[in-house]
């Protein structure tokens, strides 16, 4: 093997400025590319297949509209995920706190339905951070007094909630259950809001669901208050150094509760916007298959937690997650759409690296080829008693 | 390996070269041109101050690295190493300073562990146990083959890489810093040892910036200055001291600040007081037992000890960091609640801990986020909930200029040199005017210059009417600065000494656990 060049990272001495942000994008289009060589040795039309793409998500009449409202829950719950996983605390229990937040928040809508939109909308939303909350501080309480690895916790939980709401829908004569009807007694189904009820959009062309604005709003706070505020201070100095948190005086234990509280917030506000925005009512099977958490993971990770640049990606993930399901069809089976997608992912996630790191690529030679010795001349001075080869004069 | 070139004269003498070694890492040349040659039978002082470029050529010459340019050559012929191990085959062996034994196993089981000669694949214990033992015994170096690790002291942990080593064949022996885990008496061992090697035609490569050592043990010494060789001198022919190898070393001369005591501190109330203060390591062994301690306003208290006895529980259960198992810490005469950092800092301790990048400073934030890291609940710096930037940055550039830091207010700690981040380090911690100030190991790993301005600043908070209590490691630098010297070992404190009526070696009792009858000292 030794034709082969030789591979090794080396550590760029001064990564330019404009790499970081340019990464994701360059390998989102290199990913493509790649993806085209899939589509086309699948004997597709890879050119055509993308313009369909582009059209699904973006410019069909209602195409971005709908591509905003599958952001919608991927921007809050990877926000859920950015807040967590910067302090290395790793919240991935997003799926069962959105379900928690939106069993509550399907509760207050129901039962305050009678009041203005601003009054159902606040408690619903009140509602969802409660039932996020509640679920985050299970694995958080876990994590901070006995020390259960929160990734076990939050795992285990996100399969605990999806039975709660089965239950409440299919086995049980709960209060989110509408019995208003014979047909609703006989197939299961919840409450559906009052029509007053529903959260609104904006927009003519482009409709922008409420809940959007309401994530690319926390997004941009969530910024702030990280770069600028004295609990943003103990987040940074924490995520960055827990040794040297302690150190300065910050309660470790304490914060890391705020943060996963934080964090199910989030989640269970990205509930209620389901409830409100989407759904209009409790949906349990749907909630279980559309993996709104997990998704928010890598819709996080994808721009290295960066709380505006996560909505971008939400889009961009949201975008593909429309196209696929539009497109999907018999001469283009999902899992060739699934196979795009996660293409794009894992070079945006490896693409991390290169901003670091070059590749360097030599020849396997010996390395000495290229300066030779130089012989016997610096054998003089070494034996010659002391000498002082002065490089600078500071004597 | 691939070897090259016709063999020289140079084979006889030399057992490693190295040929114009340039090695570049982001943002510094840490090897700029080097030429060295360890010769057989000598020991080489490579002295430098860190970030000189020692390690750096050591690790090319242990194929840890591989040059950018330039020539390794063994034996008068060019190599080139992919990896230790070709290294090892070459005769080069280095005993870093953190040593790689593992230490549920024996002496004789690490000295074979991943080696055997030639044909044999069965590990003989009793003739492996013989050899190590004969080793020991002809480079005075006692250690018992039977011991298993975690029973020895640091001291023979060290005799067991060095007969590593030797029963590997080395033929060249590369030692980094070796006498910074050792006392004096156990450092005079290691030189004897070390003599002895060179004189059965090793050849010892001695990394230091020691230039005490270096005048004391070796034959020939090659001096490095920002990655160039800045001079060599032969020490047994030549009459270069160490006023002279400082000056190779750092480019002029250095005097160290030193403590001129003034007997002004009388009795007293004292600024920071232990009462029999016990501790547990995190895995439940003892780490400090009954300790007692006082230190006055104004007055610097050395704790001397082998690395290891309790230092770092010390250091942190006065600063909060760890709790208290029994005993009373008290400021100003006020008891401390245990495990509280807050509390302690927010009473007048400043703490700078041995641990200084990671928990003293935050890496990944900048200079000035650093610079607050304490102070930043303080009202002024901010608005209500929001930290106010320009008043951050007003104060960092004062710190900066006051503490003469090299380096800017949004660059981050871990692009600062050691010695400058120990200074933004020290910067924030003295300019709290804090009663008592806890420094641990504050010059390690620090070149001379940097060494010699903290030095400096600590002498200066003394003066100022702090309380400081200096945890060091380094002897000389303890008998330099201290008023009274507290000589620790395995968690109980041995003894405290005068500092201006004591000297090294009733020091060196203490640490490895005497009395001061043994020591023959009178307690102050």
């Amino acid at each position: 093997m030794r034709w082969l060049p030789e591979i090794h990272f080396e550590r760029r001495l001064k990564p330019p400025r404009w790499l970081g942000p340019a990464t994701p994008p360059i390998a989102v289009v290199v990913a493509l590319a790649i993806g085209a060589l899939v589509l086309w040795a699948s004997g597709r039309d890879a050119v055509d297949i993308y313009q369909r793409m582009v059209r699904a998500a973006f410019t069909n009449p209602g195409a971005f509209s709908n591509t905003l409202i599958a952001a919608t829950p991927l921007l809050l719950t990877g926000l859920a995920a950015a807040i967590t996983f910067r302090m290395k605390v790793w919240n991935i229990g997003a799926d069962g706190q959105l379900m928690i937040g939106a069993v509550l928040a399907a509760a207050a809508g129901t039962y305050f339905g009678g009041q203005s939109l601003a009054a159902v909308m606040t408690l619903m939303i009140l509602a969802g951070i409660v039932g996020g909350c509640l679920w985050a501080a299970i694995a958080a309480l876990l994590r901070v007094y006995l020390n259960t690895n929160e990734v076990l916790t939050t795992l285990m939980l996100n399969y605990i909630a999806p039975l709660i709401l089965f239950y409440l829908i299919f086995d049980s004569t709960s209060y989110w259950r509408d019995l208003s009807s014979q047909s609703a007694r006989v197939f299961p189904q919840a409450k559906t809001l009052a029509e007053e009820s529903f959260w609104p959009e904006y927009g003519t062309t482009v409709v922008v669901p409420f809940g959007f604005i309401l994530g690319a709003v926390l997004a941009l706070a969530l910024f702030f208050v990280v770069r600028s505020t004295r609990f943003g201070f103990r987040m940074r100095v924490s995520a960055d150094s827990p040794a040297a948190g302690r150190y300065a005086g910050i309660r470790t234990g304490r914060l890391l509760i705020v943060v996963m509280l934080l964090s199910g917030a989030l989640a269970g506000i990205a509930g209620a916007s389901q409830i409100g925005d989407v759904s209009h009512r409790l949906e349990p099977k749907n909630l279980q298959l559309a993996v709104f958490g997990y998704t928010g993971i890598a819709v996080a990770a994808l721009v290295r937690y960066h709380p505006v640049a996560i909505v971008m990606s939400a889009i961009l993930v949201g975008a593909l997650n429309n196209a696929g399901f539009n497109l999907q069809g018999p001469d283009l089976p999902l899992g060739l759409i699934g196979v795009n997608q996660g293409i794009i992912l894992l070079l945006v996630a490896a693409s991390e690296v290169t901003a670091r790191y070059r590749l360097v690529l030599s020849r396997r030679t010996s390395r000495g080829d290229r300066a030779p010795p130089q012989g016997e001349s610096a054998e003089a001075s070494a034996t010659g008693g002391a000498t002082e080869q002065s490089d600078g004069g500071a004597t | 390996m691939t070897a090259a070139g016709a063999p020289t004269r140079d084979q006889d003498r030399h057992t490693v070269s190295a040929r114009g070694i340039t090695k570049a890492f982001p943002g510094v040349v840490a090897n700029d041109g080097v030429d060295f040659n360890a010769d057989r039978g000598e020991v080489h002082a490579l002295l430098g101050e860190n970030g000189s470029g020692k390690t750096t050529l050591c690790k090319i010459l242990t194929g840890l690295y591989r040059p950018d340019a330039g020539q390794v050559l063994v034996g008068g012929q060019p190599v080139t190493f992919r990896s230790p191990a070709d290294a090892y085959a070459a005769g080069i062996f280095m005993v870093h300073q953190h040593f790689s034994l593992v230490s549920s196993m024996t002496v004789a089981e690490n000295v074979v562990l991943g080696w055997h000669r030639e044909g044999r694949h069965v590990f003989n214990r009793r003739q492996v146990e013989e050899d190590v033992a004969r080793a020991a015994e002809r480079f005075d170096m006692h250690v018992d083959p039977r011991a298993i690790i975690s029973r020895l002291s640091v001291g023979e942990r060290q005799r067991v890489e060095i007969l590593k080593a030797l029963y590997r064949r080395a033929r060249t022996l590369i030692l980094d810093e070796p006498t910074s885990v050792l006392t004096p008496q156990e450092a005079e061992q290691l030189f004897v040892s070390l003599r002895r090697m060179a004189a059965e035609g090793e050849s010892v490569v001695f990394i230091s910036h020691k230039l005490d050592e270096v005048t004391a043990l070796c034959d020939r010494v090659t001096v490095l200055r920002h990655g160039r060789v800045s001079g060599s001198a032969d020490l047994r022919t030549s009459r270069v001291d160490a006023r002279g190898l400082a000056r190779m070393m750092v480019g002029r001369d250095i005097a160290f600040s030193r403590r001129s005591r003034v007997d002004a501190l009388g009795d007293s109330e004292p600024a920071l007081e232990l009462r029999d203060v016990s501790a547990v390591e995190a895995h439940g062994t003892l780490a400090l037992h009954d300790v007692t301690l006082s230190v006055r306003p104004g007055e610097i208290l050395g704790v001397a000890g082998v690395s290891g006895n309790g230092q770092v529980a010390l250091a942190e259960v006065i600063a909060g960091l760890r709790k208290r198992t029994a005993g009373e810490v008290r400021l100003q005469g006020e008891p401390l609640p245990p495990g509280d950092p807050r509390a302690a800092s927010d009473r007048g301790l400043a703490y700078v801990p041995e641990d200084r990048i990671g928990t003293g400073l935050a890496p990944g934030l900048t200079v000035a986020d650093n610079c607050v890291l304490k102070s930043y609940r303080q009202r002024h710096l901010g608005r209500g909930p929001f930290l106010l930037k320009s008043r951050i940055l007003a104060r960092t550039q004062r710190l900066l200029e006051a503490f003469n830091v090299k380096g800017t207010a949004d660059s981050l700690v871990r692009q600062l040199s050691g010695g400058n981040a120990q200074k933004v380090l020290l910067a924030r911690e003295i300019s709290s005017e804090p009663q008592v100030l806890v420094v641990a190991t504050p010059t390690r790993g620090l070149d001379v210059s940097a060494m010699e301005s903290i030095r400096a600043l600590l002498l200066e908070a003394a003066a100022g009417g702090a309380g400081v209590l200096l945890i060091s490691e380094d002897l000389a630098e303890i008998l330099d600065l201290a008023d009274r010297i507290a000589v620790i070992s395995r968690g109980r404190i041995q003894g405290v000494l005068d500092a201006d009526s004591t000297d090294p070696t009733q020091v060196g009792v203490l640490m490895m656990g005497g009395s001061l009858e043994d020591a023959g000292a009178v307690a102050p």
